[in-house]
């Protein structure tokens, strides 16, 4: 096992990602908890036929969503990579915006037949990720029954109740950010930028995580861990507060 | 028939804030839900729980206060205060789906006599966003539907069986709209309130599934 590699540039960080990967980017869906760095060196790399696994994938970019008013004209979303004709499918639970147009870049893809659009149920979306991450291969839940979201899936009578199957989701890179972090990879999040970051860091091969600063594990509170450094191969920052 | 002024959406807000008992947990969908934040009576102690992992915010922060660490699930700043809590996704869809969320308060496209809901695409779409709703009203207590009783162009939003894609089945228990306020019961559909100026006959006249009179109904609480 390699030690945790540190980085002080995004596409630097992202290298061995290639065409045909899955790859998970944390979040939730607005700025906040978003690796909008490691994003952009991704669309910069320019690889192609790509899957990704968001949440809220393409909505910033349309309505502003999720980002503080003096940044809102420079929102990134998972568009740009629609954008720039990199996606093959996105697995996702929120991909476009209740309105209608202008069409996002996603919903573009979509009708142009040049993207599958999987659309998950946000709880089923986390725990698949988390299941991956901890060794689960399926697991059963009452989520979606009675809905398209059983439809072609397995489905079990328990306690009288129905339950659908689904199954773990793992992924060939996980781009993922923190507040920060320290030389050994184990990263602290503030309020609600946990969101997807934290599960995704565990079902992926190889995990980037980008993070505003990185500190000395003599400095940071161990308590305040919200990812363990196992979980992470590589961090990424342009503020290495290590001598 | 003629119809007299329909409530607004802050009318609707307020009269779902009414349903929320003391103490309770309480998720808000995003659009008109989240205006009952506006109007909860805080000696209530009502603690809000947003799925992207954050429980016990009341007030939406002031614009000045914007900061992208602290954010709802609709995409609103939050101010920080005493005794909030904050988890990741899986956590917060753990809390959802096995029952601690006491009230979910949602938009819907249309509910039926039986309680199914549909709210997250319209049909001929073919694309649309299921975010949380789905593990919200199959895990919450109770769920509440917040909308306009009829579609602009004066279709029924109210049906014997919904045509869009389902959000849920057999989920709804109250249906809150500009012109009534609706339970969702074994028997069916009983009203149980009607806004000022309407009557029985004219709610019925917009609502395709025979309406239930079981108490004579009351006058909707407005603020």
């Amino acid at each position: 096992m390699k030690k945790t590699e540190i980085f002080d540039s995004f596409i630097s960080s992202l290298e061995g990602i290639s065409d045909g990967m899955t790859i998970m980017v944390g979040g939730f869906g607005g700025q906040g908890g978003q690796p909008t760095n490691l994003m952009l060196a991704l669309k910069e790399l320019n690889v192609n036929n790509i899957t990704l696994v968001g949440n809220v994938a393409g909505i910033s970019m349309i309505t502003g969503y999720g980002w503080i008013d003096q940044d809102k004209k420079n929102a990134i979303d998972h568009s740009i990579f629609f954008e720039n004709k990199q996606v093959k499918k996105i697995i996702c639970s929120f991909p476009v915006p209740s309105q209608r147009k202008p069409y996002s870049e996603i919903e573009k893809s979509w009708k142009n037949n040049e993207t599958i659009v999987e659309i998950v149920p946000q709880g089923t979306l986390a725990e698949k990720i988390r299941a991956a991450g901890s060794g689960i291969p399926a697991f059963y839940t009452k989520t979606g029954v009675g809905t398209i979201v059983e439809e072609n899936k397995e489905t079990k009578i328990i306690n009288g109740e129905k339950f659908i199957l689904e199954y773990a989701l793992s992924s060939d890179v996980a781009l993922i950010y923190a507040n920060h972090s320290d030389e050994f990879g184990n990263l602290v999040y503030l309020g609600t930028s946990r969101a997807f970051n934290p599960i995704m860091a565990a079902a992926s091969k190889l995990t980037i995580a980008e993070v505003d600063k990185i500190i000395s594990s003599k400095l940071i509170d161990s308590e305040r861990i919200g990812t363990s450094g196992i979980y992470v191969n590589r961090i990424v920052s342009k503020k290495n507060e290590i001598s | 028939m003629k119809f007299p002024e329909k409530l607004n959406k802050d009318n609707i807000a307020f009269r779902a804030s009414v349903e929320l008992e003391e103490n309770s947990y309480v998720n808000l969908g995003i659009g008109l839900p989240s205006l009952c934040a506006k109007y909860i009576d805080k000696k209530k102690n009502i603690r809000f729980q947003a799925e992207n992992g954050v429980l016990g915010f009341d007030d939406l922060s002031q614009n000045n206060l914007q900061n992208p660490d602290y954010m709802d699930a609709g995409g609103q700043f939050l101010a920080q205060k005493p005794g909030m809590s904050f988890f990741d996704s899986a956590e917060s869809f753990s809390m959802i789906r096995a029952g601690y969320i006491d009230v979910t308060i949602l938009g819907g496209m249309q509910v039926s006599e039986d309680g199914d809901l549909a709210n997250w695409m319209i049909k001929d779409r073919g694309i649309g966003s299921i975010g949380g709703a789905m593990d919200l009203v199959s895990g919450a207590k109770k769920v509440i539907v917040t909308m306009e009783h009829v579609t602009k162009e004066n279709q029924y939003k109210i049906l014997k069986y919904c045509n869009f894609p389902l959000t849920g089945k057999n989920c709804v228990n109250k249906i809150i709209t500009d012109i009534a306020v609706i339970d969702v019961t074994f028997e069916g559909l009983v009203i149980k309130e009607i806004a000022p100026k309407w009557d029985f006959d004219m709610v019925q006249e917009l609502t395709e599934p025979e309406l239930i009179i079981k108490d004579i109904p009351k006058e909707y609480q407005v603020y």
